[in-house]
C-alpha cells in the first residue's frame, strides 16, 4: 500500500484507545533531523572530539581459544607517541554476574575463548602509531581446543569452554557448555500428536548473522584521576553504558557523564558495551581524552552477531487443518557467555496459534565464537523459520490453503498463550484476513517461482523512562527524552506532545538528554520507546497542561477544575466557569517567571502495558535451478502497529525488518574455519542485502489498539523481523520443489538440496 | 493465596509442582514469598522474572497488584532488541 493511501485497517485505531480524533498523530510530518542527516551535520560516534584526544587500538586474539601466558608491552610502550597500554589488570575486580561476563568480554583475563577477543589496549597520539603499537604488544598463548558448531558444542568431547557455570535447571548430565535451560508448555502433547491425522516432525539450522548497522561502534572517553568522567559514544542505551562503564572502570556512576551520539543503526546490536570502558581505562591511564573507533572486522569478529541454532520441531494436524499438538526444541549458542536467548526462541515459537497441547524446550549454549548481543526479536526469528516451515509442510501435504489454516488456529483475545498467560486485545487474526485480502496473495505466479506465507510474533517491551518537557516563552517546547533515537523516535515524540499540547508539531524540539540530565532510561530495546518514551512524553505534556491551566485559573480567579486544554489554549470548562476568552499556551508561557516560575511537565516511572504484537508476510520468490541464486520478486508485510504515529516510519520498521530478514534467510552467515577463525570478517565477504538485492517492500499497517497505550501503541520495530526467515524458506522450497532446512538458503545450498533430491 | 503457574523447567526447585500458593498482595511480595517457600527459584528471580497477571506481563513493576482472583504466571524476563 503506498502511502498515501494510508488508512488504518480494522476498523480505525479509535477501537479501544482513550484519545480519538487526532490531529497531529496519523500524519507524516518531516523528520526533524533530516536536513542534519542529510548534509552531514548530524554528529555519529566517531565525530567527537576533544583537545589532547589520544587515539586507541586494541590487540585481539588470532585464536579460537587459548590460555594467555604472559603479555609483554614493554616494546608498545617504548613506541614514541604511545601514552598508554592496558590489559586486564587495569579494570575492576571482584565483579559477579553478568557485569563480570561483559568484563570477561571487553578484555579477556587469562583466556581467549574466540577470534578476535580483546586482551591488551594502547592509546597513542595517531591512529596510524596505535595501530603500529598493537603489533609491538607480545602475547604468548597456549592452544586450547575449541568449538564453534553449536551441536559439536553439546556433543560429550567437545572442549569445556567455561566449566561450572550451568545454572541449576538444567538437567543432570548435559555437558558443562550447556548453562541454562527452559521448558514450558501446556496440555498433553503426547495424546495430541496421537490425535492427528498427519504428524510431520523435522530439523532446522540457521547460522550466526550480524545486525549489520553501518556506524561501527566508536566512542570518546576521558576519565581523571579523581574518577570524574564523561563519554560520548553511539549506543542505543547511555545509562546503561554508564551503569557498566562505572562498575567495570571502579568509580561511582553519577560521577561519569554519557552522551549519546547519532547512532549509524542498532538493531538491538548497541545494547551492548564493548569498547567504552577500554578508552575510560586508557584515558584515565593516559590522563587524556581517548577515541576509540571500531574497523568492520572489529565489529564482526568481536561484537555481538544473534545466535546460531539448531532447532526440532514436531506439529500434528486434522485433515481440516487443526493443529492438535506441537512441540519444539531450540538450541541456541550465544558465544562463549550464557545468554542465547533460547527462553524467547521457546516462548515465541507457537504463540501465534491456539494450542491445546504444546511443549517447548530451550538451551544456551557456549561456544568458542563472540558474545551474542540482542538482534531484532531476539530468538524469535528462527524459531519462527523452523515452526512455520513445518506448518508450511503440512498444509502442503493436506493440500490445505496457509492462510485460512492458520486463521482456524490463530490466537486471539483470551487464547491461553504457547507460553502461559492468556492474550489481552491483540490483531494476528486482523494481519490475516489483511493477508487474504491483498492482491498479492491471489495474484499470478511466474515461471519457477513460489509463494510463502509465515507469521511471526514478540512481546514488546516498556522499561524505565524519563521525559521533561519544558515550556518556553514563546510556547514553544524543548522535549527531553531519554532514549537514542534509533528510528525516528525524536519526530514520534514531538508528534504526540503536539497531539497533546494542541500545538504545531514544529514547534516541539526533540532532544536526546544525556545521562546528567534526565532519571535513569532504560535501553532503545524491546521496541519500547514508541510506547514508552511515547507514554512519557504524553503523561509529561498532561503534567504541563495541568499546570498550564491552574495559571489561567489564577489569573481568571476560578478553581482549577474549571479550566479545560484544547486546540492549544487554556478555556473555561463550561458557562458556569465563568466568561473568559481563551488563553493561548504562548500568552500563559509569556509572563510565567511572574506568575509562578518556569512550567515543566515531567513523567518518570516504568510502564508496563507494551502490547504484544504479530505481523504476517507473503512473499514470492524465484530460483534459478541452475545457479541456485534465489530473487526475491515480491514481498507484503501486514502488522499490528496498535496505532502508527507516524505510518512513514512504522512503514520503514516494517521493510526494515523484511530487508534484514532477506539477507538473514539468503546470503548473511558467520563462517569459521577449521581453526575457529572467523573467514568472513569485511561486507565483500559477509553479504548483507544491497538495493538491487530488494524488490519494493509494500506494507499494510492494521490497527488494534493496545489498551496500555493512551493512543493504543504497539512497538513494531522487532515483529518485522519474526516472518521474514519462514515466509521466504517456504517461498524458495515452493520454487525449488524441495524443503530447505537450513540457513541461508544460498545458491551453494541450493544446488546441494537441488542434488539430493535428484540422488533421490 | 495467590496460585502462581511457573515454567515447566522450574519444577526441578518446586516439588514437581508448576502451579504453587504463596501469599502476596503485589509482584515484591509474591516474588519474595516464592524464594521463601522454594529457595532454589532465588537465583532465577534474582536474574529477573517478568509476571504476568491476567495476560498482562509486568516486566519490572514490584508495586503491581495481585488478587487470588487473578491468573498468575513467572516468566522469564522480557527484553529486546
Amino acid at each position: 500500500m503506498a502511502l498515501d493511501e494510508y488508512k488504518p485497517q480494522k476498523g480505525g485505531s479509535e477501537l479501544g484507545s482513550e484519545k480519538q480524533g487526532f490531529k497531529v498523530v496519523g500524519t507524516t510530518p518531516d523528520r526533524p533531523d533530516g536536513i542534519d542527516k542529510v548534509t552531514g551535520r548530524a554528529k555519529f560516534g566517531a565525530d567527537a572530539y576533544a583537545p589532547g584526544m589520544l587515539h586507541a587500538a586494541i590487540v585481539r586474539s588470532p585464536h579460537a581459544h587459548a590460555k594467555i601466558l604472559k603479555i609483554d608491552t614493554s616494546k608498545a610502550e617504548a613506541l614514541d607517541g604511545v601514552k598508554a597500554v592496558v590489559t586486564r589488570a587495569d579494570f575492576a575486580t571482584g565483579l559477579k554476574g553478568e557485569n563480570w561476563n561483559i568484563l570477561e568480554n571487553v578484555m579477556a583475563n587469562d583466556t581467549a575463548l574466540y577470534d578476535g577477543h580483546a586482551v591488551a589496549a594502547v592509546a597513542a597520539t595517531s591512529a596510524l602509531i596505535a595501530r603500529d603499537a598493537v603489533k609491538l604488544v607480545e602475547v604468548e598463548y597456549e592452544l586450547l581446543e575449541h568449538v564453534t558448531d553449536v551441536d559439536k558444542a553439546m556433543e560429550p568431547d567437545a572442549p569445556v569452554i567455561r566449566a561450572g557455570i550451568a545454572e541449576k535447571s538444567v538437567p543432570e548430565g548435559m555437558h558443562p557448555n550447556v548453562v541454562r535451560y527452559h521448558e514450558s508448555g501446556h496440555g498433553d502433547v503426547e495424546k495430541g500428536f496421537a490425535e492427528a491425522d498427519l504428524v510431520v516432525e523435522d530439523h532446522f539450522r540457521t547460522e550466526a548473522t550480524h545486525q549489520g548497522y553501518i556506524e561501527p561502534h566508536a566512542c570518546l572517553a576521558q576519565l581523571g584521576s579523581d574518577g570524574k568522567g564523561e563519554v560520548w559514544c553511539c549506543t542505543q542505551g547511555h545509562w546503561n553504558v554508564q551503569k557498566v562503564c562505572a562498575a567495570l572502570v571502579g568509580t561511582e556512576t553519577s560521577q561519569l557523564r554519557v552522551t549519546a551520539s547519532e547512532i549509524g543503526g542498532g538493531f538491538g546490536g548497541k545494547t551492548a558495551v564493548f569498547i567504552e570502558p577500554v578508552a575510560l581505562a586508557l584515558s584515565k591511564k593516559a590522563n587524556r581524552p581517548v577515541k576509540l573507533v571500531m574497523s568492520r572486522s572489529e565489529v564482526l569478529r568481536a561484537t555481538g552477531p544473534t545466535s546460531s541454532a539448531s532447532m526440532d520441531i514436531k506439529i500434528g494436524m486434522k485433515k481440516d487443518g487443526r493443529i492438535t499438538a506441537a512441540e519444539g526444541t531450540f538450541r541456541l549458542q550465544g558465544g562463549a557467555f550464557p545468554g542465547a536467548p533460547m527462553e524467547f526462541s521457546a516462548m515465541c515459537a507457537f504463540a501465534c496459534y491456539d494450542l491445546e497441547n504444546v511443549r517447548q524446550v530451550g538451551f544456551d549454549i557456549l561456544a568458542n565464537r563472540p558474545k551474542q548481543a540482542a538482534y531484532r526479536a531476539p530468538g524469535s526469528p528462527m524459531a519462527a523459520y523452523a515452526v512455520e516451515s513445518v506448518v508450511d509442510e503440512l498444509c502442503n501435504k493436506l493440500n490445505l490453503d496457509p492462510i485460512e489454516t492458520r486463521l482456524m488456529n490463530a490466537s486471539k483475545e483470551g487464547t491461553k498463550a504457547s507460553y502461559g498467560p492468556r492474550f489481552e486485545q491483540i490483531g494476528l487474526v486482523e494481519t490475516l484476513q489483511a493477508a487474504k485480502a491483498h492482491p498479492h496473495y491471489t495474484a499470478p505466479l511466474g515461471e519457477g517461482q513460489g509463494r510463502g506465507i509465515s507469521c511471526g510474533f514478540w512481546f514488546n517491551h516498556g522499561g524505565e523512562t524519563s521525559v521533561s518537557l519544558a515550556l518556553s516563552e514563546d510556547g514553544t517546547v524543548q522535549l527531553a527524552v531519554g532514549t537514542p533515537d534509533i528510528g525516528g523516535s525524536r519526530a514520534s515524540m514531538g508528534m504526540m506532545a503536539a497531539e497533546e499540547l494542541g500545538i504545531p508539531y514544529e514547534n516541539v524540539r526533540c532532544t536526546i538528554a544525556d545521562t546528567a540530565t534526565l532519571g535513569y532510561n532504560e535501553i532503545s530495546h524491546g521496541s519500547r520507546v514508541t510506547y514508552a518514551s511515547g507514554l512519557a512524553t504524553i503523561k509529561a505534556a498532561r503534567d504541563a497542561k495541568k499546570k498550564l491551566c491552574a495559571r489561567a485559573a489564577a489569573k481568571w480567579g476560578i478553581d482549577e477544575d474549571a479550566v479545560v486544554w484544547e486546540d492549544g489554549c487554556a478555556k473555561p470548562s463550561g458557562p458556569n466557569a465563568g466568561d473568559f476568552d481563551p488563553l493561548p499556551i504562548e500568552k500563559i508561557t509569556r509572563s510565567m517567571g511572574r506568575t509562578g516560575g518556569p512550567i515543566v511537565g515531567h513523567f518518570e516511572a516504568t510502564p508496563e502495558g507494551a502490547g504484544v504484537s504479530f505481523a504476517t508476510h507473503i512473499v514470492d520468490a524465484e530460483v534459478d535451478k541452475e545457479t541456485g541464486k534465489t530473487s526475491v520478486v515480491r514481498y507484503t508485510v501486514v502488522q499490528d502497529a496498535g496505532k502508527a504515529i507516524h505510518p512513514t516510519y512504522v512503514e520503514g520498521q516494517y521493510q526494515g525488518g523484511a530487508a534484514q530478514g532477506i539477507g538473514w534467510a539468503l546470503n548473511e552467515e558467520y563462517i569459521y574455519g577449521e581453526d575457529g577463525r572467523l573467514q568472513n570478517t569485511v561486507f565483500l565477504d559477509y553479504r548483507i542485502p544491497v538495493a538491487s538485492d530488494l524488490p519494493m517492500i509494500d506494507t499494510v499497517i492494521v490497527e488494534v489498539p493496545n489498551p496500555g497505550h493512551p493512543y493504543g501503541v504497539r512497538g513494531v520495530g522487532e515483529t518485522s523481523i519474526c516472518p521474514p526467515l519462514a515466509a521466504i524458506a517456504n517461498a524458495v522450497s515452493a520454487a525449488a520443489g524441495v524443503r530447505l532446512r537450513e540457513l541461508p538458503m544460498s545458491p551453494p545450498r541450493i544446488l546441494e538440496a537441488l542434488e539430493k533430491q535428484s540422488d533421490g | 493465596m495467590v496460585e502462581v503457574n511457573l515454567w515447566s523447567g522450574l519444577r526441578a526447585f518446586t516439588d514437581g509442582q508448576d502451579k504453587v500458593e504463596v501469599d502476596g498482595k503485589n509482584v515484591g511480595e509474591v516474588l519474595s514469598h516464592l524464594v521463601q517457600a522454594y529457595p532454589g527459584l532465588e537465583d532465577i528471580i534474582e536474574a529477573g522474572v517478568s509476571v504476568a497477571i491476567d495476560g498482562k506481563i509486568i516486566a519490572s513493576d514490584l508495586t503491581a497488584p495481585i488478587t487470588p482472583e487473578n491468573e498468575v504466571f513467572l516468566l522469564q524476563r522480557i527484553k529486546g532488541g
